[in-house]
């Protein structure tokens, strides 16, 4: 965190600032109670309620995210099916059940309560759809000004699956890189309708629980799924560049296999953004054997919300240095990488 | 729609023909920061046969912003009645007091807008505070500059006003080609540009200095299209200007250039490493004088200079690659920006750090 002294809105991109921020200042002021294993403060932790009570319990795997989405609706979801969806695909890729969640509200003093009212059923209609329910909150209000509106802070915990074995560690040379759809619908939907774009009509998010597709993964293919993530922020480039990372693996993947959203490809070439980078709010990476390979996609296809569900690649050899490789769609290779902060749209 | 292979081929063919003719080295230059991204992204270096050579000219707005300008942006941005509006790519370029981004994290007001009209509904919203707009770009953004104009001073927004560093591409070209050490065999001419100027406005330099200037697209297969018909041209000794982008008309955009004729006048501009060229900017007319920000407040001169061993300079001039340059991928990557080019998405070095800097050597494929 050098040179820097002050929080700059790129350390909220999800991009190689929040990486600094949070193994720079978080973790080490958090000290020991920031807790012993190197993927502590990941998306969600996997705890085991059994050591504490010294009896035989379910794995439980807890998670916490807060969410200040503007404008609080956009086509495709509002602030309220963000924040349980984002809570409930936490957990999911943890292998996770989602059970019980908490909701704290930060209301801005104006807000119109018949907003507060749609998102909030919104998060209602999500949450009973994803089998969670919401059991405690807590409700602030805020000077005008002092937000925008609402901000929702969400905790929850899931009982993990017994059948799930799931890790960086887990990731080997050869397995299969599995993504469930098209990228960027969220980040840009949310972009244009932010900025007023003429875009927006034929664009929506992507806004989608997944704990359906992880569950029937876990469940079907058992150790041989290695590896979730939901491509948030930074899009499908972080996630691929943290398990290269975190793995000291090489990854290819292949542009050609990508699947696109003609709207989403529009809006990124007319903003001169990379679909790789943009934020996802309903899509599943998964790393598994090659062998579950083709089952993987065939599982995930049956869902409506990952019908374009595709192999994009695989996990190389170990290296010092670890890359991920792009083969274009033009026959050439490019590199992928971790974006800065958020990426910007282009002047021209 | 012809295919990749089919251009490949192509290409491949007028390289043979301009080798049969003892021209095996072609250096062409795309002058559009989105044709630099777009190259890089799609890895189309690699289809290229050897000895076709693509350097990136002066094609990103910020690139070839004078960093004198910023210094005068940062000046107005410590002002506590002042809310800068910019586009995005300008926020993190540093400057000799930092940038605008560590300026915002400090408290000054700064507005990432997408285009100038939205800068003067911000203006609207936001009495007491004057916004100044940082109007940077090429023929592509100053007629949205000219119209968000026309529409505060029709609207009486007195509060707006712009700090203005359009430029011309032509005359950028014209300059380019009269530098001794970069040798430049053809023009890859940029698309946004040129829906705004029209593909004639290259007829000059096509008939002056023999040089092909091909207007293309985004996409591929619209690149590589391009590349082709300038390989075609030179083979055939026939250098002309032309499109194979449909977006482009022969005279652009007729709309568009009356309203930057409405509001600007032509003028001299200085560039970043090129100097003083002349008739390259847009500076307001008389009857826009009340917007301009330079008038408006007390700023310091203009200078231009590059930070300390940075290239930025000769990148967006074609005399050297991103990677030629000792800071790139060192002390200068997309974190820590040093320069200009490694700031703006559609700067040379961060497309080539982005899409092409590996920590180790490429393995065969």
């Amino acid at each position: 965190m050098s040179g820097d002294d002050t929080i700059l809105l790129a350390h909220g991109g999800g991009g190689q600032l929040t990486a600094e921020l949070i193994e720079g200042v978080i973790l080490p002021a958090l000290g020991d109670a920031g807790g012993q294993e190197p993927a502590c403060l990941a998306d969600a932790a996997v705890l085991d309620p059994g050591a504490w009570c010294g009896g035989a319990a379910a794995r439980l795997a807890m998670t916490t995210d807060t969410y200040v989405v503007q404008p609080l609706e956009f086509p495709g979801g509002d602030i309220g099916t963000l924040a349980v969806c984002g809570t409930v695909n936490d957990l999911a890729v943890a292998g996770a059940t989602p059970r019980a969640m908490s909701m704290g509200l930060v209301l801005e003093e104006g807000l119109e309560i018949s907003l507060l009212r749609r998102v909030l059923e919104s998060a209602g209609r999500v949450a009973v759809e994803a089998g969670v329910r919401v059991v405690t909150g807590d409700t602030k209000v805020v000077e005008r000004g002092a937000l925008n509106g609402v901000m929702i802070n969400t905790a929850a915990v899931g009982e993990v699956s017994p059948r799930a074995d799931l890790g960086f560690g887990r990731i080997g040379a050869g397995d299969a890189v599995v993504l469930s759809g098209p990228l960027g619908e969220h980040g840009l939907a949310v972009m244009c309708r932010r900025k007023g774009l003429g875009l927006a009509g034929h664009l929506a998010s992507d806004c989608a629980a997944i704990h359906g597709l992880t569950a029937d993964l876990i469940e079907a293919l058992g150790s041989d799924v290695h590896f979730m993530r939901d491509p948030t922020r930074g899009g499908l480039a972080a996630t691929l560049v943290e398990i290269a990372a975190a793995t000291g693996r090489d990854i290819q993947v292949r542009q050609q296999a990508i699947p696109v959203a003609p709207a989403a490809l529009a809006a990124a070439e007319m903003l001169g953004l990379d679909l790789l980078t943009i934020a996802n709010e309903g899509k599943l990476v998964a790393v598994v054997s090659a062998e579950a390979a083709e089952n993987a996609v065939a599982i995930l296809a049956r869902h409506a919300i990952a019908r374009r569900a595709v192999v994009i690649g695989q996990a190389g050899a170990t290296a010092d240095v670890p890359i991920v490789e792009m083969l274009t769609a033009a026959g050439g290779r490019r590199v992928v990488q971790m974006p800065y902060g958020e990426d910007l749209p282009r002047i021209c | 729609m012809t295919s990749l292979a089919t251009l490949r081929a192509a290409i491949d063919e007028q390289g043979r023909r301009l080798a049969a003719a003892g021209r095996p080295r072609v250096q062409l230059m795309e002058i559009c920061g989105t044709h630099t991204v777009a190259i890089s992204r799609g890895g189309l270096r690699d289809l290229l046969p050897d000895g076709l050579r693509l350097v990136s000219g002066p094609g990103c707005p910020v690139c070839v912003t004078a960093s004198g300008y910023l210094d005068r942006a940062m000046h107005l941005a410590a002002r506590a009645d002042v809310v800068i509006a910019t586009y995005g790519d300008m926020v993190r370029v540093p400057g000799r007091s930092g940038s605008l981004e560590q300026a915002r994290s400090a408290g000054a007001a700064v507005e990432v807008v997408y285009a100038a009209h939205e800068a003067v509904a911000l203006a609207r919203r936001t009495p007491g505070k004057q916004v100044v707009f940082l109007a940077i770009g090429f023929e592509t953004t100053a007629p949205a500059t000219a119209l968000a104009l026309q529409q505060a001073r029709r609207e009486g927004v007195d509060n707006f006003s712009i700090l203005g560093a359009h430029k011309r591409v032509v005359p950028a070209m014209k300059a380019l080609l009269g530098l001794p050490d970069v040798p430049i065999d053809g023009f890859l001419c940029p698309g946004h540009v040129s829906v705004i100027i029209g593909w004639r406005a290259y007829r000059p330099i096509a008939a002056a200095f023999g040089r092909p200037c091909v207007v293309a697209g985004f996409d591929d297969v619209q690149i590589l299209a391009g590349i082709g018909e300038i390989l075609r041209q030179l083979a055939d000794a026939a250098p002309a200007a032309c499109s194979v982008y449909p977006a482009v008309a022969a005279d652009g955009n007729v709309r568009a250039r009356q309203a930057i004729d409405e509001v600007f006048d032509v003028t001299d501009a200085t560039w970043r490493a090129l100097g003083c060229i002349g008739a390259s900017g847009l500076d307001l007319k008389g009857e826009y004088a009340d917007f301009d920000a330079v008038r408006r407040f007390d700023l310091p001169a203009m200078v231009d200079y590059d930070p300390p061993g940075c290239r930025c300079g000769d990148v967006i001039c074609g005399r050297c690659l991103p990677a030629d340059c000792e800071l790139f991928g060192r002390s200068c990557t997309p974190r820590r920006p040093v320069g200009p080019c490694m700031v703006s998405s559609e700067g040379s070095c961060a497309a080539y750090f982005k899409y092409h800097w590996r920590p180790r050597p490429k393995a065969s494929p």
